[in-house]
């Protein structure tokens, strides 16, 4: 016993201070590869060596939307699993930044598309379709009440079930690290329950497999509103590397609404709180869609 | 005559005419292909194999090579420790009657294999079995790993039930559980019959997790397959890539820089450690040890910021290469300081929490004689790892088929007799120091050299066995490519996949609150078996 209370004393707090200090990833973390749309001129080199096809280059014959001559080359960081090899391929024009705090309530915000003319020198660059992210003060537009209606029903305590719905399990082993004495997400009042009838939201992972899909509805449907869906890491969002085949849906939003999606293959465990506390309104970001009060 | 020789002499001896021999492409394989009119001979000969040779099961490969010359193919493979060996018995099976002699009524350890086998290619071995590797919505006659079936297409539920055991009698009762579970944690469905607190069957239904991955890799660069490989079972990532790596440079016949052997041995060690350290947390854990299980979780997350430092990514993706290795890891001085001050610190109080947890009565109470699985049984079940060794069966792929640095270093491998959950809690914590003494010894090594070397092209319709002893047991993948060098079946085999037929054998007459910890201390893998 003695021992125990003596380690007790001697181990110092371990315990970080998200969010008011953030630690930087160290050098050669593989952090949101950035393209620098402007300077490509040739948008295969990356979309060839992408596992995933989070970047891919389409023509009119995919999209009729797209010109004749035009190419569009796009990056969906929702399907990104940041290898790095899209960089390590075009150096020139696609920088590993160590930016991991990704997650966001808008799945169309995590794309982005540029526009190209294929020409005799290579490609060159038109636009960009997309505007760019709101910025924050968007927020405010949708009605401050309801920001802190949100942030009174969960603000105080938030009750999470964490549904594997066919992952591989490294997004688990992130999301498990939130309970540790580094991170210690009871700190915000927030903790893990074993039953869906406790909960308020549902933590999901995996590409919903064909097994887990049933599984996931129910779960779904046994937690009482108001409730929140946050699809955690590459698989949640678009299925990840599996994608949509005879045994894994594509994503959790094919299976239920979904509130907030993080990006990481797995998302380390600060960009987890980011995208937890983001759902909850704890959080400035760039969020506009409102979670949903129904049963 | 060396032992290779000696072995296929006596092979040559007893079964003559039944069979030809050809080398693989890894000088270390021998593929015995048995002749069509013998099929029937197929037990006997595998029963031999395992008697005589005292050969290993290590997995059952289905191929379907009919538009390669007209058959399917089952490939059964075995490992001889002694002589760094590994025997693939090469059976034909005829496409328009897709059945086979069933080995498991002399090697048990097939059972899941064959089972699996009949589900995915329609190839009967085991007539009249519940359904394994698919579940009851899934149509009977629709065979996933044909070549003819689209893996992109919609395939629709049928109506179905789960079909288990049932134990009757006086006061019985069925406890299902999952598959989503309490903790944060992967999915899978129990159906514990229990008559009060003891158990007395236990049912264990999987494949919630099943993605289709060998499948979805056919036709694909293997470039591209090394990420899928990552993702198998996230707490293996570098283990099954590097499996993967190792089958495709075994293929080409290429040797890979002692740098690259040197990194890729340190971080199968990094790998085993903060898998073995995050375990010894979770196990307080269950038996309600909250301070001495924190305490191990501060532990691991210092090995993962330490995985981030050296490469990048907490879960060692990103790392493993065919032909060596993406990134170099000791190119700083900052990483150098770090991986040797963070091992120093760890394994000092590793100790500390060791000698806590040994002098907590509470603990070893709930650890002792809980969840025995004696030898018999998991030798029969050809249980693979650590928690075959807390059995007493003496394997490990690191000494008995030596890969990457380990030929160069001074290995010891830890086996216990007991077989029970302190059995399985002590065999970590020993593992975990001699992970420490390996990576002492690997050190600043020859720091010159390319950490890649280039395979191009791949070699087309190639195959071979590639193989890591990974933290929970071994991992044994299978690739053989296609006529552009891309890949034309990828079988993977985790060792989750033969242990856990040993928890259901581990629970029995234990107690219902005590399943958490007997299920922690062999930390299986859901996804690793589904795939």
């Amino acid at each position: 016993m003695l021992k125990i209370i003596k380690q007790s004393f001697s181990a110092r707090v371990v315990t970080n201070s998200f969010p008011a200090v953030v630690a930087e990833p160290p050098d050669g973390f593989r952090g949101k590869p950035v393209i620098d749309f402007a300077r490509c001129t040739s948008v295969d080199k990356c979309a060839a060596v992408c596992p995933t096809d989070a970047i891919r280059v389409r023509n009119s014959q995919d999209d009729p939307s797209i010109p004749a001559n035009d190419k569009e080359l796009s990056i969906s960081y929702g399907d990104c699993i940041f290898c790095g090899e899209c960089a390590a391929a075009c150096p020139e024009s696609i920088s590993i930044t160590k930016e991991f705090f990704l997650a966001t309530a808008k799945k169309e915000s995590l794309t982005l598309r540029g526009r190209y003319r294929s020409g005799p020198d290579g490609d060159r660059f038109v636009e960009m379709m997309d505007p760019p992210p709101a910025a924050s003060n968007e927020t405010e537009k949708l009605g401050s009440e309801l920001i802190e209606r949100i942030r009174k029903i969960f603000g105080r305590s938030l009750n999470i079930r964490e549904v594997d719905a066919g992952s591989c399990n490294g997004c688990e082993f992130e999301i498990s690290a939130l309970n540790n004495a580094i991170y210690d997400i009871e700190r915000f009042g927030i903790h893990f329950v074993a039953s869906p009838r406790h909960a308020d939201m549902l933590l999901v992972t995996g590409p919903v497999t064909r097994n887990m899909e049933n599984a996931l509805k129910q779960t779904y449907e046994a937690t009482p509103g108001p409730k929140l869906v946050v699809a955690v890491g590459a698989c949640a969002i678009g299925g990840g590397i599996f994608g949509k085949s005879y045994a894994s849906c594509g994503g959790a939003d094919t299976v239920v609404p979904v509130d907030v999606f993080i990006p990481g293959c797995p998302p380390r465990p600060e960009a987890l709180l980011q995208g937890i506390l983001l759902a909850i309104k704890k959080m400035e970001s760039k969020m506009t869609a409102e979670p949903r009060m129904d049963g | 005559m060396d032992s290779r020789e000696k072995i296929k002499a006596a092979i040559q001896e007893g079964y003559g005419q039944r069979v030809t021999f050809r080398d693989g492409s890894a000088k270390n394989e021998l593929y015995i292909i048995l002749k069509d009119k013998y099929l029937s001979n197929l037990p006997e000969i595998c029963s031999n194999l395992s008697k005589t040779f005292k050969a290993f099961f290590v997995t059952l490969i289905p191929n379907d090579e009919r538009e390669i010359n007209g058959k399917f193919w089952v490939y059964y493979v075995f490992s001889i420790p002694k002589e760094d060996l590994f025997l693939i018995l090469s059976v034909p099976v005829d496409p328009r009657q897709r059945e086979i002699p069933s080995i498991s009524t002399v090697i048990d350890a097939a059972a899941w294999f064959e089972r699996e086998m009949k589900e995915w290619y329609g190839i009967v071995a085991f007539p009249n079995v519940r359904n394994h590797a698919t579940h009851p919505d899934w149509p009977e006659d629709i065979y996933p790993m044909l070549k003819d079936f689209d893996a992109s297409g919609f395939v629709p539920r049928v109506k179905g039930a789960f079909d288990f055991r049932k134990v009757e009698g006086e006061g019985v009762f069925e406890i299902p559980v999952g598959p989503v579970h309490a903790g944060i944690i992967e999915p899978g469905h129990f159906r514990f019959t229990v008559a009060g607190e003891p158990i007395i069957n236990l049912d264990i239904k999987l494949f919630y997790t099943h993605k289709g991955t060998e499948k979805i890799a056919e036709g694909t660069t293997p470039g591209r397959t090394v990420f899928l490989a990552e993702r198998i079972s996230g707490d293996s990532s570098f283990a099954h890539a590097l499996a993967f790596c190792h089958a495709v440079e075994r293929l080409s016949g290429i040797e890979i820089s002692k740098r690259a052997l040197v990194i890729r041995t340190l971080l199968l060690e990094l790998e085993r450690l903060y898998n073995h350290i995050g375990d010894t947390g979770a196990l307080l854990l269950d038996v309600g040890f909250a301070s001495g299980a924190q305490w191990a979780f501060r532990l691991k997350e210092r090995m993962l910021q330490l995985n981030e430092v050296l490469t990048g990514s907490r879960l060692i993706r990103g790392m493993a290469a065919i032909g060596g290795v993406r990134r170099p890891i000791e190119d700083t001085v900052h990483k150098h300081e770090m991986l040797h001050q963070t091992i120093s610190d760890v394994s000092k109080e590793y100790e500390r929490l060791a000698d806590l947890v040994m002098s907590t009565a509470s603990v070893l109470d709930r650890f002792e004689t809980t969840g025995k699985l004696k030898l018999k049984n998991a030798a029969r079940l050809g249980m693979v790892g650590f928690a075959a060794r807390a059995s007493g069966v003496n394997r490990d792929l690191r000494r008995d088929h030596p890969h990457c640095a380990y030929p160069y270093l001074k290995l010891n491998v830890p086996v216990h007799s007991e077989g029970d959950v302190l059995a399985r809690f002590n065999i970590r914590g020993e593992e975990v120091r001699e992970s420490f003494k390996l990576i002492a010894q690997l050190h600043h090594q020859h720091v010159n050299e390319e950490i890649m070397t280039a395979i191009d092209p791949i070699p087309p319709s190639s195959q071979a066995l590639g193989y890591v002893e990974g933290w929970r047991g071994e991992i044994v993948h299978w690739v053989m490519t296609d006529k552009e060098g891309n890949i034309y079946r990828w079988k993977i085999t985790d060792p989750s996949f033969h242990n856990w037929r040993a928890l259901k054998v581990a629970v029995m007459n234990n107690i219902v609150p005590d399943f958490p910890v007997i299920n922690k201390s062999f930390n299986l893998s859901y996804s690793g078996n589904d795939r």
